[in-house]
């Protein structure tokens, strides 16, 4: 199969969407000619003109309010955020009035727009720039929340959004645009809430989203060196979220870590940790482990930034001592 | 090199020594950038930066009329505004490459530099982001009898932002002492100015009924001129004030922007250096009024050549913070949060 990069990947499904369904138009700061910072877009705005493909000023609340407004009136706006760390600029846009329209209208009312926006750090890009944001969008009832781990997801996780009839919110890896994967030719979606095991074992279970998939990977590598099998969980959306292939992954192997870039409190590895003890308790011999961003606003200097993310070797240490009986967490 | 402050007032510069430290401190925002670019280019920088080359008379200008009791806030392409304001050349490459003695501890690189200790209240990743700041800074300044000035500066590009709209209607209800300062460099990002701003920018700030003035900004005796007649009054609570400075930047957006005749022409690049470039136009002026010969203009462009040299030289073989820093400073009153 062919390999592309998950930036090419993100390309083709927008235009294969744009070709499709001519409700489907693009917004966004330096979208057009520049097809944005990470070259992301390039080609749309020459293939579908500006009219499908609009420069905005740098008006985050307002180019998403805009993005609402056309979904909740028959369009399928493709937003564009340039960075998640914007996110906290349109917060009322995305959770008071996009997460909420269908419901408050009691169903009258929906919003089809996708947000496009990333996460991830160790680009040296500092505290406002590197920022993983998507728990605080889960948070919110009404988004829908999507996790590319490879250009095969970005691409059908795409697809899949802009066809959604709810807001949906997908985060990509800003250090994963020129990551190539096998993606086919043919036109594919990837269903929401359909997890992806992406390696089967039977001693520790890994669950990663967006790059942490591949931190689990190589972790599950270096443990099947040392005799400890890892199966390894891609979930691809975390709302909805496809609880029941991690609770029978958990059910067979007794143990669990959960990777994810955000920050470890209050975020999405507490969340699944939460929801695989509640309902896999009595086949658990350890604590589910929660690996996120360490608590502490990304610094800049590469010395302490490569600190605060989950690294393979992290992940390893914490599984040997899961599978080795240690209790990590008993006072 | 320190500067002296013992000498500084906040009214016009007239004097051959404001003159030639206003030269020179253009001098060093340009070879601050141009080891910084060097930096980028040679892989030696985490990150990307944003260069203020250009855009010098713009900061100098303003930062010489006011003092260190003054704060401004900055942007992306804060480097400019940090020299102006009274930074030194290693605290500030340290801070770019992340190390211990930045200013920052290397925490904030680039886009987060801040001095305190001149009234610097830090560059700013977020487009616009500091609008709020310096004008709660006017705002404590009323508050508490204080005669500091804020200054605001900001790109063509954040006047897209609403919160402007919003401080600004605040600052003239009540009178703040806060100057905004719309560095208008004709483009943000890859993008026109003229593309993303309907109207006239400064039609904007009168409409709130504030005063709004435009000047060249590559003319830094001009902008000199204007800044401490508004910063005088604004002490006197006749602000806040608009200021539109139309200026340039030279490279990039940031300096990974390397090939961008797509949105900018290099004819149209190559002009403004040519005919409109702040430093080589005002040393024309030193020479022609008698203040400095060329000779004392390449001894200064020199000297502060090799200081920028020798801080680099230092930066880059100073430590990077301790990996136990990096808990540190998330919390005042906390040493370390995860401890
Ligand atoms: C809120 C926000 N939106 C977008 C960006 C990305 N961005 C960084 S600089 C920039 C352009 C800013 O243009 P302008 O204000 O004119 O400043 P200039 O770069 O020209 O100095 C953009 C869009 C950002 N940092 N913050
Ligand atoms: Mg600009």
């Amino acid at each position: 199969m062919r390999e592309i990069t998950l930036s090419k990947a993100v390309n083709e499904a927008l235009a294969e969407e744009m070709r499709r369904d001519e409700t489907v138009f693009i917004l966004g700061e330096d979208v057009a000619e520049a097809g944005t910072p990470f070259k992301v877009l390039s080609g749309l705005v020459e293939e579908f003109g500006t009219d499908r493909v609009l420069d905005t000023p740098i008006s985050e609340p307002g180019f998403v309010g805009i993005g609402v407004g056309a979904a909740l009136t028959g369009a399928r706006p493709v937003v564009d955020l340039m960075f998640g760390d914007f996110l906290f600029l349109v917060m009322d846009q995305l959770c008071n009035q996009a997460a909420k329209a269908y419901y408050m209208s009691g169903g009258k009312l929906n919003v089809p727009m996708v947000l496009r926006t990333n996460l991830g750090a160790t680009r040296r890009s500092a505290a406002q720039h590197s920022q993983s944001l998507h728990a605080l969008v889960a948070h919110i009832p009404g988004l829908k929340v999507a996790m590319p781990s490879s250009a095969y997801e970005a691409k059908g996780l795409m697809k899949t959004a802009i066809r959604d009839d709810n807001p949906v919110v997908i985060f990509e890896d800003k250090l994963m645009y020129q990551d190539k994967a096998p993606v086919p030719e043919e036109e594919y979606l990837i269903p929401f809430g359909e997890a992806n095991v992406k390696r089967e074992g039977s001693d520790i279970t890994l669950i990663g989203t967006s790059s942490m998939v591949q931190v689990a990977e190589k972790a599950a590598e270096i443990l099947a060196g040392e005799g400890i099998s890892a199966e390894v969980i891609d979930p691809r959306t975390i709302v909805p979220l496809d609880e029941k292939t991690l609770i029978e992954s958990v059910k067979k192997t007794s143990r669990a870590i959960v990777i994810d870039e955000g920050h470890q409190s209050y975020g999405i590895t507490g969340e699944i940790a939460s929801r695989l003890n509640e309902k896999a308790f009595y086949h658990l011999d350890a604590p589910v482990l929660r690996m996120g961003a360490m608590d502490v606003p990304v610094p800049f200097s590469p010395a302490l930034e490569d600190l605060t993310v989950p690294t393979p070797e992290r992940v390893v240490e914490a599984a040997r001592k899961l599978v080795s009986g240690e209790l990590i967490h008993a006072a | 090199m320190a500067q002296s402050k013992t000498t500084k007032t906040t009214k016009t510069k007239t004097n051959s020594e404001d003159y030639l430290r206003m030269y020179r401190q253009m001098v060093r925002i340009r070879a601050f950038e141009d080891q910084a670019n060097q930096l980028y280019l040679s892989a030696k920088m985490p990150g990307l930066t944003h260069m203020y080359s250009g855009q010098e008379a713009v900061a100098v200008g303003i930062c010489e009329a006011l003092n260190d009791d003054d704060r401004i806030t900055s942007t992306h392409r804060g480097h400019g505004h940090c020299v102006a304001k009274g930074a030194e050349f290693k605290e500030m490459f340290c801070e770019l490459l992340g190390k211990a003695e930045g200013y920052c501890r290397g925490k904030g690189g680039s886009m987060h530099i801040a001095d305190q200790s001149h009234g610097n209240l830090g560059a700013n990743a977020i487009v616009g982001g500091s609008m709020g700041i310096a004008t709660g800074s006017a705002l404590r300044a009323k508050l508490q009898g204080s005669k500091d000035v804020s200054v605001c500066f900001f790109g063509d590009g954040a006047t897209a932002q609403g919160l402007w709209y919003e401080v600004m209607n605040m600052a003239a209800l009540w009178k703040l002492p806060v100057i905004y300062a719309c560095e208008n460099n004709g483009y943000s990002e890859y993008t026109r100015t003229d593309e993303i701003a309907a109207g006239s920018i400064l039609d904007r700030a009168k409409a709130f009924g504030i005063e709004s003035f435009e000047v060249d900004g590559q003319d830094v005796l001009a902008v000199n001129e204007l800044s401490a007649k508004l910063v005088e009054r604004a002490r006197k609570g006749e602000g806040p004030f608009f200021i539109e400075l139309k200026t340039y930047r030279y490279h990039g957006h940031h300096v990974g922007d390397i090939n961008r005749d797509y949105y900018r022409s290099k004819d149209e690049e190559a002009e403004w250096k040519k005919v409109r470039d702040p430093i080589t136009n005002f040393g024309k002026w030193l020479e022609s009024e008698g203040i400095a010969s060329a000779d004392e203009l390449v001894a200064i462009n020199d000297e502060v050549a090799a200081d920028a040299e020798a801080a680099v030289k230092y930066a880059l073989d100073a430590p990077y913070p301790p990996g136990e820093e990096v808990d540190m400073h998330v919390y005042k009153g906390i040493e370390h949060a995860l401890a």
